[in-house]
């Protein structure tokens, strides 16, 4: 093609002026942000594995140290079965009742549904706390209910309560991976399997494994990085049987030898990395799975399968809604197992470890700081990385670290926390020890999950809205909040009452994070059970408990409420 | 010819190697009705796009009333636009989707009202101002969108495809009505189309696209009557590429066509006509389209045939008839753009 004159085709000039939008000033705060709060802290963490206490380079001496260390080396291995344990145990355990809610005629499926998402609510430590009454020294199973039974022995201090705990922990994240696997299906596959003359053993290697292959994949993972790295049960019921989790916190709290913390920090990050790699390839493939045109699942009869599933749903629903009710019961009687007459002195906490109700209560104002800010945050920046059209790379940076947050265990965040911020030299020193490094490591810990829910809200809506606005010369943030915000609060909410109930029960990230004059509910926990304690720290899982199910009950309302008004909005085909 | 009220020049647009636009020139006049044909993928949607600003161009320029615009945002571009999904509001009503643009601008409550119930008088839907999008047709949510783009009181119109998501009958419903708003408020537009009927029926002239580029610009007689070339007479409507090779009295030469609609039939034996051998009669309501060979070189002809024809001539499978070209409804192209659409 010829080269036309110049007069004809002008450069295009772009104007300073449009570049200073407030959008992309928006965008560039968000990326700046989500590298303070994320990606320096990191760094400043992992380079702390390879630097000696006088800030030399040692290279790889630590983790030459660590594995030459038999007590060291020895976590890893035991953290490696007991997660493998854990995971096989759970993802069994939650295909089998998710199946059984999804394709099967069983009666009473939403109670399962949300028994099986109770333990969601409840601190990790809590299920060591009532293995403890159930099976421990003075367990109500151990003296065979009151010598009503033969006694019964088992060694519960160690792998076996580890594990029963870290089960209870994982059921419910395998299960609503697997409920949804199991509910994006097609019922055109059956009737083709059907047609084809398959039986039932081969329609279910042919056609509902296949379909759920990445559900599968990713609840492994999931549950296998989640076990991993998780400190409240191995902490709560682990005896002196070590893990990778246990260990950072001794090395850290107990001999303050951060490098080597920081060393075990990386161990303990590297399942995570793989199991979000995993996670990221498992979505792309099965985004792709569903087309418009597919059917819902019709569930056949079968009375004998409907039986079979019905008693095993049962049996876990009670064996989940145990632990609870164990602790509900321990901290509201006066001696176990010696009087059990009732009362609340366990609810007096002043002369516990730790300092009265004052943890509650600032885990409640921490947690709904927490919901707060982190809804706002995670709501604005899913819309400028979703919505915007200009920035491209930036916000392709912005979407990465939004996302990164899902490969890092707690105690990471947590330690990575310490190093970055406990510098003299950094101009944010000043929040550390206050409540808002905590609301921060909380935001960071849980934003990737929350990004995602408002990205998929945001996904749904039609992408036009912002050119419409646009053309119409009205500013982006109005359409902002009146359209996205009215049409995404269902997301909104469930954002909310995810962060709150996540802050109310971690520990790993904020253990480390807390200073001696503001401690958390969940933390105090592990105080007291340090300090043998033990009625008052059910005592403090109840009402961490109750709090969590209130919050969850008025989510719920909210939502009915939110859904009732925005019915007129939805369109009628769907 | 006047001076053109939107002018786009010289425009070029390359996603890394990709050229969706090749040196697209287009002058279009203030009040004309502009459809932009073609085929999914040649460019037309990017060029709506360039012209509304939501993409820069690589090179080129558009003038709008004389005033270079090219790298003004499209806020500051006043133009009212139509999506195919039409992007309404779902959780406004009709009446707040068409208040939204000019709340928040000098316009007092009592003018807003004003200028809201007369667009929606406009298109027919003031009884219908308090419901929701979902409560409303297709049809209605298209007219919604029609008046919520046109309140502003744009320079000018730009339509993407409005009407495809539509059923068949109120397409063509809408397509009257937006023509009779279009001439009413004398308001530029230019749509973007797939459909060739639905540019047929509406534009003041067609823009006809291709890979990127212009293919020919003109009247809708002009681009049917006289394409320019074999892909714009095969895509707008149906037509007949011939063989170069001597038809009885008429005279055919290679680089010719001819529309079915133009091709006489009568009984076998004529003395000017052509033998052929009827191989498909397709009844299609108001005519018949029949697929015909030659006797002689085996060329395949589409043709319709009036349903009077039809019956009086016998013309079922396997019939014989004489086919006849009209001189002057012959369509001819330069000889080197034949080998396009082969």
């Amino acid at each position: 093609m010829e080269k036309s004159p110049v007069t004809m085709r002008p450069p295009i000039r772009r104007r300073w002026r449009e570049f200073i939008s407030m959008q992309n000033m928006l965008i560039v705060v968000l990326v700046l942000t989500l590298t303070t709060s994320t990606l320096i802290p990191l760094i400043t963490l992992f380079s702390k594995a390879f630097i000696n206490k006088e800030e030399q380079f040692i290279g790889l001496a630590n983790f030459i140290k660590y594995f030459s260390t038999p007590s060291l080396a020895q976590s890893l291995s035991n953290t490696i079965w007991i997660s493998v344990l854990s995971t096989l145990i759970a993802v069994s355990l939650a295909f089998v009742y998710a199946y059984g809610i999804s394709r099967t005629g069983i009666r009473g499926k939403s109670y399962f549904h949300y028994m099986a998402l109770l333990p969601l609510f409840e601190p990790t430590m809590m299920h060591g706390i009532a293995l403890t009454y159930l099976f421990g020294n003075q367990g109500i199973v151990t003296n065979g209910f009151f010598g009503l039974l033969p006694e019964f022995h088992i060694q519960i201090y160690g792998p076996i309560g580890i594990v029963i705990s870290e089960v209870l922990y994982l059921f419910p994240q395998a299960f609503l991976i697997f409920i949804t696997a199991l509910t994006i299906t097609d019922q055109r596959l059956y009737d083709a399997a059907e047609t084809l003359g398959a039986g039932k053993i081969k329609t279910f290697f042919t056609v509902t494994l296949p379909s759920v292959k990445y559900g599968l994949i990713s609840a492994i993972f999931v549950c296998f990085t989640a076990s991993f790295t998780d400190f409240g049960a191995p902490q709560a019921i682990g005896g002196n049987f070590n893990v990778l989790a246990t260990d950072i916190y001794k090395q850290v709290i107990g001999q303050q030898n951060m490098s080597m913390g920081a060393t075990v920090g990386i161990l303990l990050t590297i399942p995570a990395i793989i199991a979000f790699a995993v996670d990221r390839f498992v979505d792309r493939k099965q985004r792709s799975m569903l087309s418009s045109k597919s059917t819902p699942y019709k569930i056949p009869d079968g009375r004998l399968r409907d039986g079979f599933y019905h008693v095993f749903c049962w049996v876990i629903s009670i064996a989940i809604l145990i632990p609870l009710i164990t602790t509900l019961f321990a901290s509201l009687i006066k001696v176990w197992p010696y009087n059990l007459h009732f009362s609340l002195k366990h609810f007096d906490f002043s002369n516990v470890a730790g300092s009265g109700l004052e943890p509650f209560y600032n885990s409640l104002k921490v947690s709904f700081i927490t919901a707060i800010v982190g809804t706002i945050v995670t709501f604005v920046f899913a819309y400028l990385i979703e919505k915007s059209r200009t920035m491209k790379g930036l916000r392709q940076v912005g979407y990465f670290l939004s996302i990164l947050p899902l490969a890092l265990p707690g105690m990471v965040i947590g330690l990575a926390y310490i190093f970055f911020f406990n510098n003299p030299n950094n101009p944010l020193n000043w929040i550390y020890g206050t409540m808002i490094i905590i609301v921060l490591a909380n935001i960071t810990h849980f934003y990737a999950v929350p990004f995602m829910t408002a990205t998929t809200a945001l996904k749904k809506l039609d992408k036009e809205f912002e050119l419409v606005s646009e053309s119409m010369r009205v500013p982006f943030y109005k359409t902002f909040l009146k359209v996205t915000v009215p049409m995404s609060l269902p997301a909104i909410v469930e954002i909310a009452m995810y962060f709150f109930v996540n802050s109310m029960v971690t520990v790993s990230a904020v253990v480390f994070l807390r200073s001696a004059d503001f401690n958390l509910a969940a933390v105090s926990l592990v105080n007291m059970e340090d300090a043998g304690d033990v009625a008052a720290a059910a005592a403090m899982s109840t009402l961490i408990v109750v709090t969590n199910i209130i919050v969850r009950v008025i989510y719920e309302l909210i939502l009915n409420k939110v859904k009732k008004r925005t019915a007129a909005w939805q369109t009628s085909s769907q | 010819m006047s001076q053109a009220y939107l002018s786009i020049q010289g425009v070029d647009k390359s996603f890394g190697s990709f050229n969706a636009l090749k040196e697209i020139n287009i002058d279009i006049q203030k009040n004309e009705f502009i459809c932009l044909l073609g085929p999914s993928g040649c460019g037309k949607t990017t060029l709506l796009r360039i012209i509304a600003g939501l993409e820069k161009p690589s090179h080129g320029r558009i003038i709008v009333g004389g005033k270079d615009i090219t790298s003004l945002p499209p806020a500051k571009r006043n133009f009212g636009m139509v999506f195919q999904s039409y992007a309404l509001f779902p959780n406004l009503t009709a009446y707040q989707n068409v208040a939204y643009g000019l709340q928040g601008k000098k316009f007092s409550r009592k003018e807003i009202d004003e200028k809201v119930k007369e667009v929606l008088s406009l298109v027919d839907l003031m009884h219908l101002h308090d419901r929701y999008p979902a409560q409303l047709s297709g049809g209605q949510q298209q007219r919604i969108a029609l008046a919520r783009a046109i309140v502003l009181s744009p320079d000018f119109l730009l339509l993407d495809e409005p009407l495809s998501a539509l059923d068949a009958k109120v397409r063509v419903k809408l397509r009257e009505q937006i023509c009779e708003l279009q001439e009413k408020l004398g308001i530029t537009t230019v749509m973007v189309t797939h459909d060739q009927e639905e540019a047929l029926t509406m534009a003041d002239r067609i823009v006809v696209m291709k890979n990127a580029e212009v293919v020919q610009i003109g009247t809708p007689e002009q681009v049917y009557d006289e394409p320019n070339s074999p892909f714009v007479a095969d895509f707008i409507g149906s037509i007949n590429f011939l063989e170069d090779e001597e038809y009885g009295g008429s005279i055919i030469q290679r680089n010719m066509a001819v529309r079915p609609e133009h091709i006489r039939i009568s009984g076998p034996g004529s003395a000017t006509g052509i033998s052929a051998i009827v191989k498909h009669v397709e009844f299609r309501g108001a005519f018949y389209r029949l697929l015909l060979q030659t006797v002689l070189t085996g060329q395949h002809l589409t043709v319709d045939v009036s349903s009077q024809i039809t019956h009086h001539l016998k013309l079922t499978k396997y019939a014989e008839v004489s086919v006849e070209f009209p001189q002057d409804k012959m369509i001819n192209f330069p000889s080197e753009t034949m080998v396009v659409g082969a």
